[in-house]
């Protein structure tokens, strides 16, 4: 088991490269001279060429991206020219907020999702089932960021339940009361998406093992149908439903960014759009790394999950 | 093509979605056409008006403009927008998709590498590092969400090209000495179009979704031209004072959004065959039951009484009569044969008794299988499920796909106990361990400890036997426990079944196509032919005297050791098809004795002291015998 974590986290190693020389070559596509950015086109030539030094701007772009990958292996991603403050803060800060609100839908979406999925399957064609497959379809054809504006209008403007947004500080403040307070609405409204992608996924994993062999044998063996629902067929059918948890982890992340807007909460998607807007390239640039590598060590977690679970891909 | 398209018009979900999706592309491309305001002129006077308005008909925006107007223009660029995306990243994706999987190696290898890099990211961070270098943007925003969809084409068409790449066909153009570039044009690009334009249809929708997000940040369209989720952006700062201006544009997103995934779920439903036969149901705790009379009961000492089963399969329209009408007896302690080819039924009968028949499609559309006076066909499930396992127990016979893969062999033992005693989990655990012990694997405890793909298939098939021991059941019914396993194997299990079953007093019933393991096994033997029993007696009397010719034919079927004159015969010709079957005798096609009376009318199972055959013209004169066997 050890040995296997130790393989997936090696193997992580040019997949973390890979993402920094993307990322390193598409902020190589930014057109003009970035000192000029920086400075403004009142600056001199002399206030250029002395930034472009200290930037390292002027030399060549291989040796720019081991300077820029070994400071960031240092913790030195830059500093934020509009925030004035090391890129690094920053990011922590606001990738903790997003961390709570994602983090908590994740943990919504594949609870749910996954309920859903099995209940509908146990009973194909039933009732429920029928009520679950258009509630899902209608859950994955709503966009978030809209679901989360008719969320504000109807549970903060209409029933006045919950706050519209103003979470500024995820740590002290209201506590946690408060914290819930806040987070409910962007937490549900972030989940509804991959909620649906995750019962769909699951209701056909589960009607798939279902008709398998083992299940006949269970049967055979007279364990209730209950426990052949939620051991036997749950169990194997996990093994399918494992890797799209990892699939929607990465794409709750990425809705984080729009609900992150529309509630204002403080995370590191509204963080990026307000960086890009400002043009904080440095900000930009360390908020996707770091993000990304984030996710890629989640997905490390995923496969791991899998390989405890099913024995036969633990080499 | 016609069949497809009549299967989405037949789904009307589908169909619904592909109306609405079609209004809304019709009311976009006549959008110029339509009398309505300029989208973008600003009045101030008239700003916030509401749906309904005089001049307005969905009210007007936080600058005064026609809302309608906007939205119309709006989703004809939003649509555009995103079907260009989806051409870009389809065009590319491919590209590149074909030329990893046509040239393979090394470029495929630095190509896929790059693409696996790509899709490490969440979707989201790669578009937003893409538009802050680009800058803000409808164009960027295009380039964008294009490009973080090329990974899903390039990884789709690779697959189906690696597939293409090695056909004869393209083997052949190589010799003919073509061009790798002309074989990629002319032989391969024409075999994947079909697979590129049913992923871009799938993603299309996506596309919509994503370049609207980008736009709703305000890194998309930039005022003040808009698309929907510039519109919706812009509404943001208004959502709670005018909503209208809010819902007008999301509920277009979410009209086209759940378009596009009706249609498309029809579409996937359309081209996956399983979904089409109905093979994706599940089945049901136990076999769904449809009889019309319930025969009486059978009177006799026996153990388990089947009488006059009747199992149907229905797919579509067609029924297929799997058991027609079948009785059997099993007395204490004895072991019956049930003998055929497959798809004679027998494994159907077998499975019948305890209602394990996958069920939909099966039915059981009458008859009773009596044990110990209770009628297990019509017993409610909570009764027959604690006769499962406990008094009559089965083994099956491919034991790699019926034991639970991730699960201890151990603890699928020892949950074969527990669902039926309330007993401790160690105490649970030691019987397991007896269990295998029973079965004679060595080193049982730790191989408790085993996953089943960890095991041979003889070992897996005696875990398979301990399971059916587990509670020391009245009744094991084996249902061919030894086809998938080697000679040498079979030999060992039949010898242990054998053992176990004079030991313990069992009743067996031995479900196979194998008269030799009759023999060795089997004190009667009852011989199935398209869902019927044919012959029955005691296995001494038909081996030496067969009076079905089928039964002949069928024990011809078997090498015997130092008789090696004897030729072996195989039967010509194939069962009949269950659903339609001929009058008469099923055999008679293939029967070489058959006669005109063979094709005309019921023929019974005509009984003669212990044994009884259903043929007019039997190979044996039972009744000169005097049934003697």
């Amino acid at each position: 088991m050890g040995g296997y974590i130790a393989k997936r986290l090696l193997s992580a190693i040019p997949v973390l490269m890979g993402i920094t020389v993307i990322v390193f070559s598409i902020m190589a596509l930014i057109p003009g001279d970035p000192a000029t950015a920086i400075l403004g086109s009142y600056a001199t030539p002399e206030n250029v060429a002395e930034l472009n030094r200290d930037l390292g701007l002027d030399r060549p772009a291989p040796v720019r991206y081991f300077i820029w990958l070994g400071n960031m292996l240092q913790g030195d991603f830059g500093r934020s020219f509009s925030l004035n403050r090391p890129v690094i803060d920053e990011v922590l800060d606001r990738f903790s907020a997003t961390l709570v609100l994602a983090g908590t839908s994740f943990v919504l979406c594949a609870l749910l999702g996954i309920l859903a999925g099995v209940v509908s399957a146990a009973r194909q064609y039933g009732l429920a089932d029928k009520a679950i497959t258009f509630a899902v379809l209608l859950g994955i054809s709503i966009p978030s960021f809209f679901l989360g504006m008719m969320m504000i209008l109807f549970f903060a403007v209409r029933l006045q339940w919950l706050p519209v947004s103003g979470m500024y500080a995820i740590y002290g403040g209201g506590g946690l009361v408060d914290l819930l307070r806040h987070l409910a609405m962007p937490a549900i409204a972030l989940s509804v998406v991959a909620t649906g992608v995750i019962a769909r996924l699951s209701r056909s994993a589960m009607l798939e093992v279902l008709r398998q062999d083992f299940i006949r044998t269970a049967r055979a063996k007279g364990v209730g149908e209950r426990r052949v629902i939620w051991r036997h067929a749950l169990r194997a059918a996990m093994v399918s439903i494992i890797p799209v948890l990892g699939i929607q982890a990465g794409f709750v992340l990425s809705g984080a960014v729009y609900i992150e807007i529309v509630f204002q909460w403080p995370g590191v998607g509204r963080m990026l759009v307000d960086a890009i807007l400002t043009r904080d390239i440095l900000l930009v640039q360390g908020g996707v790394v770091f993000v990304a590598a984030c996710y890629v060590m989640f997905n490390i977690a995923v496969d791991v999950a899998q390989s405890l679970l099913d024995p036969r891909i633990r080499t | 093509m016609t069949k497809f398209l009549f299967l989405i018009v037949r789904n009307r979900l589908a169909a619904a979605g592909g109306i609405v999706l079609l209004l809304v592309v019709v009311l976009a491309l006549v959008t110029p056409l339509l009398p309505l305001q300029p989208p973008n002129v600003t009045d101030t006077a008239d700003r916030f008006l509401g749906p309904l308005a005089p001049g307005h008909l969905l009210g007007t925006d936080h600058l005064g403009r026609d809302l309608l107007s906007r939205l119309l223009w709006g989703t004809r660029l939003s649509l555009a927008v995103g079907f260009a995306a989806a051409v870009i990243a389809a065009v590319i994706g491919a590209a590149i998709g074909i030329v990893a999987g046509y040239f393979g190696g090394r470029t495929d290898n630095v190509i896929m590498r790059g693409v696996d890099m790509l899709m490490a990211f969440p979707y989201i961070l790669l578009a937003l590092a893409i538009v802050a270098a680009l800058g803000p943007g409808l164009m960027n925003a295009l380039i964008a969400v294009a490009a973080v969809n090329v990974p899903f084409f390039a990884r789709n068409i690779r697959g189906i090209t690696v597939g293409i790449a090695n056909k004869e066909f393209v083997e052949a153009a190589k010799l003919a000495g073509m061009g790798h570039w002309r074989i990629i044009g002319l032989e391969i690009l024409p075999n994947v179009l079909p697979v590129i334009v049913i992923a871009m249809s799938t993603t299309i929708g996506w596309m919509i979704l994503e370049t609207a997000g980008l736009s709703f940040l305000g890194l998309g369209s930039q005022p003040p031209v808009a698309d929907l989720g510039s519109m919706l952006g812009e509404a943001r700062s208004a959502l709670i004072t005018n909503p209208h201006t809010s819902v007008v544009p999301g509920v277009m997103i979410l009209f086209i959004v759940m378009g596009i995934n009706l249609l498309g779920d029809g579409v996937r439903d359309a081209l996956d065959p399983r979904l089409r036969s109905g093979a994706l149901t599940r089945p049901m705790a136990a076999t769904t039951v449809r009889r019309e009379s319930v025969p009486e009961a059978a009177t006799g000492e026996s153990l388990l009484a089947v009488r006059d089963l009747e199992t149907r399969f229905h797919v579509g329209k067609r029924i297929f009569r799997a058991v027609n009408k079948v009785s059997l007896t099993v007395a204490p302690g004895e072991c019956l044969g049930v003998i055929g080819e497959s798809g004679s039924g027998k494994s159907v009968t077998a499975l019948s008794v305890m209602g394990l028949v996958a069920s939909p499609p099966g039915v059981i559309t009458g008859g009773r299988a009596d044990y110990r006076g209770a009628d297990l066909v019509g017993m409610p499930y909570r009764k027959l499920r604690r006769l499962r396992g406990d008094r009559i127990a089965y083994i099956f016979q491919d034991p790699l796909a019926t034991l639970h893969p991730l699960y201890r062999v151990g603890d699928q033992l020892a949950e074969a106990i527990t669902v039926h005693h309330a007993v401790g989990r160690a105490e649970a655990q030691a019987r397991a361990v007896e269990l295998l012990n029973d079965v004679r694997i060595p080193n049982a405890e730790s191989r408790a400890r085993a996953y089943p793909h960890e095991l041979s298939g003889g070992m897996r098939q005696r875990v398979g036997i301990a399971m059916a021991l587990a509670n020391a059941p009245d009744i094991i019914i084996a249902d061919e426990p030894t086809t998938a396993l080697d000679v040498t194997v079979q030999a060992q299990i039949l010898a242990l079944l054998e053992d176990l079953r004079r030991a313990r007093g069992l009743a067996v019933v031995f479900i196979t196509h194998d008269f030799g393991v009759v023999g060795q096994l089997c004190d009667r033997v009852s011989v199935m032919y398209a869902g019927r029993v044919v012959e029955e007696g005691p296995t001494d009397a038909v081996l030496a005297a067969p009076a079905h010719p089928y039964t002949r034919r069928l024990i011809a079927c078997v090498p015997e050791l130092g008789q090696g004159r004897r030729k072996l015969h195989s039967i010509p010709g194939l069962p009949p098809p269950v659903d339609n079957l001929p009058e008469g005798c099923a055999f008679a096609p293939r029967c070489d004795k058959a006669q005109d009376a063979c094709r005309r009318g019921e023929i019974p199972l005509d009984p003669t002291g212990a044994r009884a055959v259903r043929c007019l013209y039997p190979e044996e004169d039972l009744s000169v015998r005097g049934g003697t066997g």
